[in-house]
């Protein structure tokens, strides 16, 4: 109960406080506070009605007594001046959800994008900073400062804690999707379940600000990926990678999918049509059990025309052999200039394989190898080249 | 809180304008100049102008030029009054020399 609570509430909570507090530090060590004595409390006497605005009321009485036991007075009078709320009393309703503006904070432009995505995990998810520093491999020394410095430029530099007007608001929302998805990406990877972590704050962000369609349309990329995730890598460790092709699909979640699939639908139904919400459809159409290639070849054209990513056009190519033109697929291949990325030779070498250059296609593959930097990726390609 | 808004520029950005965008640039500043959150401006001679101060064994020492050896240079600086940092980038952005391709550096005012 004091794990899911923590997991729901602390985002509230230090959202709160932070609007409250007007400062992070002292935000969090209030919750921090709020949460030990919930864990000596709640055992005892059950969780309250409302935990979320138990802890709320706690914190902030905490701070408040914390400012007048320092005499740190300057400047933060009027906080003394709030009558001390009833803990007994506290109603969720009362509470006023302030994560919007906390996220809006994180994600601030104005702070290193390292900065934004671990204040982003520690204030909003919960994270402790020995979590996000291995999840990010760096020490926790380091982490520790990356958090510290973007606490003191959101006070020295005077960031705000709002949400952005109607004319900052769609660049500042493109700001906080990146940083989700980065997050997603890093879990991706499989260290720490970032993966969910993502997930469950994209679904924060589309129930706070139900009508931005781009957010559903990461909430439904990030859904129907981590659906897939069981069966992307395989072996006793997970060290060898799965292609689409090749993955048992009863390790696919289904209800995720599916649940994917209808916020997807959400998205649409909105007006959606931005890279998140096609890169969603893309993924929907790879999660049927026919899939079809040239739809999603015209998807990934749309996606390229919205990014003039190289790497989207490569993917266009994998997707037109895919629907039966391995020769079309490598002229466009033939075409990039993407010489030193390693997808760009091991789908060259698939393509020469499939139209009998298997010299050609070894050679492909050996500058793969040369790339490759994970062992997964190393095991694949060996295999491939050994089965030339 | 109070912010300076320092203008790094090309020295001669403004010279090589046409007369009428030249002068929309000189109307701008103007503009910001009356805005209610605005508190003082300077524009500085051109760099060429710039004589760096140090000490160098017990001695001050004198050299020519500015302290940076880039193409863009500090022009001048802005210091303006505003809530927070999105205000003042609002007003850093009507800075002409932004859309001249310049940059402008926000740096809050130390509290005393």
């Amino acid at each position: 109960m004091l794990e899911e609570a923590f997991r729901d509430e602390w985002g509230r909570v230090v959202a709160s406080l932070v609007g409250f507090l007007g400062d992070f530090d002292r935000a969090e060590d209030a919750a921090q506070e709020a949460f030990a004595v919930a864990a000596r409390t709640w055992p005892r006497t059950g969780p309250p009605d409302s935990p979320g605005a138990w802890l709320v009321t706690t914190a902030r009485n905490r701070a408040i007594d914390r400012l007048r036991r320092e005499r740190a007075l300057a400047g933060k009078m009027h906080l003394l001046a709030e009558p001390e709320a009833t803990v007994d009393e506290a109603d969720d309703t009362l509470i006023k959800d302030e994560r919007l503006e906390l996220i809006f904070t994180c994600c601030h432009p104005a702070l290193p994008l390292e900065g934004q995505v671990a204040l982003t995990l520690r204030a909003l998810g919960g994270l402790n900073t020995a979590e996000i520093a291995r999840a990010f491999l760096v020490s926790e020394e380091t982490m520790k400062r990356r958090l510290t410095r973007a606490k003191t430029k959101i006070r020295a530099a005077g960031i705000p804690f709002t949400v952005p007007g109607a004319h900052l608001l769609p660049e500042r929302l493109d700001a906080v999707l990146a940083v989700l998805y980065l997050i997603y990406n890093e879990g991706y990877s499989g260290r720490v379940d970032l993966g969910a972590e993502a997930i469950r704050l994209g679904r924060v962000l589309a129930a706070l600000l139900p009508d931005e369609p781009e957010t559903y349309g990461l909430l439904a990329l990030m859904l129907i990926h981590h659906a897939r995730r069981r069966a992307r890598f395989a072996g006793e460790r997970g060290e060898d990678l799965v292609l689409l092709d090749d993955q048992d699909r009863s390790l696919w979640d289904l209800d995720r999918i599916a649940e994917g699939r209808a916020v997807l639908d959400r998205a649409i139904a909105l007006g959606g049509r931005g890279a998140y919400v096609v890169q969603a459809a893309i993924a929907s159409l790879q999660a049927h059990e026919r899939v079809d290639w040239p739809q999603v070849a015209e998807l990934y054209r749309r996606l390229a025309a919205l990014t003039g990513s190289a790497v989207v056009e490569l993917n266009r190519a994998v997707a037109l052999a895919q629907a039966g033109d391995p020769a079309g697929a490598l002229c466009a291949v033939d075409r990039l200039d993407l010489d030193g990325y390693l997808y760009f030779h091991s789908t060259r070498g698939e393509l020469l394989r499939r139209l009998g250059r298997d010299g050609e296609a070894r050679a492909a593959y050996r500058r793969a190898l040369d790339l490759a930097v994970s062992t997964p990726e190393q095991r694949f390609l060996t295999r491939r080249l050994e089965q030339l | 809180m109070q912010y300076a808004l320092m203008i790094y520029s090309e020295s001669s950005y403004l010279e090589g304008l046409p007369d009428d965008e030249r002068e929309a640039a000189h109307a701008d500043y103007r503009a910001l100049a009356e805005d209610d959150r605005f508190v003082s401006a300077a524009q500085l001679e051109p760099a060429e102008t710039a004589t760096c101060v140090r000490l160098a064994g017990g001695r001050t020492l004198m050299t020519d030029g500015p302290f940076a050896d880039t193409k863009e240079v500090l022009g001048g600086f802005c210091l303006i009054e505003a809530a927070d940092l999105d205000e003042a980038a609002e007003l850093a952005a009507r800075i002409p020399a932004v859309r001249l391709g310049g940059t402008v550096e926000i740096r809050p005012l130390a509290q005393p």
